[in-house]
């Protein structure tokens, strides 16, 4: 049974899963604090899950009853309930997210939404997101062709900023420093057979300090925020691509900055990422849905999973 | 410490007794990434996947 099941003994028996396809150390320190809270608290394989249409109109016990109970459950090898609340935690933005529309179907209160995580898994949707609901952002443009694509970042000028719509830890994020640079990209681009590649995101380049802020929302508070520094030699500010982080402190500029961010997408538990230009101030150019929160757990005085947990367990209250 | 081999340059590899399923164990000699996976209270070694175009935060 590839499914890590313990029990707490505090909380009424309130059961939280874990659900991940990479085991990090997020998701190890989710099940430790959910555990000494007093949960009971497991971590899901979810390539071990699978779901059926028949488990909406069954119970846990295969009785075709309407599914209206708490006693719900996948349709997965073991035939275990994921319980009262999933925290989603795959790395896979789809698998997360489909996992995420499944869970939903069935009632399960799940962390975060789906809506949510479609809007954060999609730099396009994010910043329309933001822009509608008035969060500073930097300048962006979409276009749908090679043509357009080239025509708009010969008339902005460059440096300027080209982003994948899907990807992350600033996986193939590129500052183009000139026309041909561009042509090169979308030629590039043109040939993959993704049809995402072919929608092409442009930002503008923002005139930043060698750093940007991490802030972690979660539920309507910032629970803390860190500096990212990038590496020597990197422009990228990614822990994941060895960025140091150091405490930020929560300005009210920046936790008004933050909430409407995390309200512009939905809420939930949320990486708000922010440029400090030096002539607009603070700009949001990302919101992240499954948070990874290892570099800012190591400098920062808040217990972050703690945090997560308890978020949790307020959804399912409420 | 349990041992098991690597299924790409079968290398002994050490694998914590409190590892759980899921884990990941590296080969030093190869790279190869493994997930743990226990059975019967035996600890196995699963090829892990690659990293995906949709991978991240």
């Amino acid at each position: 049974m590839n499914m890590n099941m313990s029990r707490g003994n505090l909380n009424n028996g309130t059961t939280i899963s874990i659900v991940f396809d990479r085991l990090r150390w997020e998701e190890k320190e989710l099940l430790d604090k959910a555990l000494k809270l007093g949960y009971n608290a497991r971590l899901v394989d979810a390539k071990d899950l699978v779901f059926s249409t028949d488990a909406i109109i069954k119970d846990s016990n295969g009785n075709g009853n309407g599914n209206t109970s708490s006693n719900k459950t996948s349709i997965n090898p073991d035939g275990v309930s994921l319980g009262d609340v999933v925290i989603q935690r795959c790395i896979s933005h789809y698998r997360g997210l489909y996992i995420t529309a499944c869970l939903e179907s069935l009632g399960i209160p799940t962390i975060n939404r789906y809506s949510v995580a479609e809007v954060c898994g999609n730099k396009l949707l994010c910043s329309l997101a933001l822009a509608k609901h008035g969060v500073s952002t930097p300048s962006t443009y979409f276009a749908f062709s090679a043509e357009k694509a080239i025509e708009i970042a010969n008339g902005l000028g460059y440096p300027i900023v080209f982003k994948p719509i899907v990807g992350s830890w600033g996986r193939l994020v590129i500052p183009v420093k000139d026309r041909e640079m561009m042509e090169s990209i979308v030629e590039m681009r043109e040939e993959m057979p993704n049809p995402l590649s072919k929608i092409y995101y442009l930002q503008e380049y923002v005139r930043r300090p060698p750093r940007d802020i991490r802030a972690i929302v979660v539920g309507d508070r910032v629970i803390t925020a860190v500096y990212r520094y990038a590496a020597e030699g990197e422009w990228k500010t990614n822990i994941a691509r060895g960025g140091k982080a150091e405490p930020c402190p929560i300005s009210k500029e920046l936790e008004d900055t933050c909430l409407r961010a995390a309200e512009a997408v939905g809420g939930g538990v949320l990486g708000i990422d922010i440029m400090e230009d030096e002539a607009k101030g603070l700009l949001v150019h990302e919101v992240n849905n499954t948070v990874e929160f290892r570099g800012a757990a190591s400098v920062s005085s808040v217990d972050i999973a703690q945090e997560i947990v308890s978020y949790a367990m307020k959804v399912v209250r409420a | 410490m349990v041992k098991v081999r690597c299924l790409e340059c079968d290398r002994e590899l050490n694998v914590p007794d409190d590892a759980v399923d899921g884990e990941i164990v590296t080969c030093p000699d190869c790279g190869a990434n493994y997930e743990v996976a226990r059975s019967n209270g035996k600890i196995m070694l699963k090829p892990a996947e690659s990293i995906g175009e949709d991978w991240g935060e």
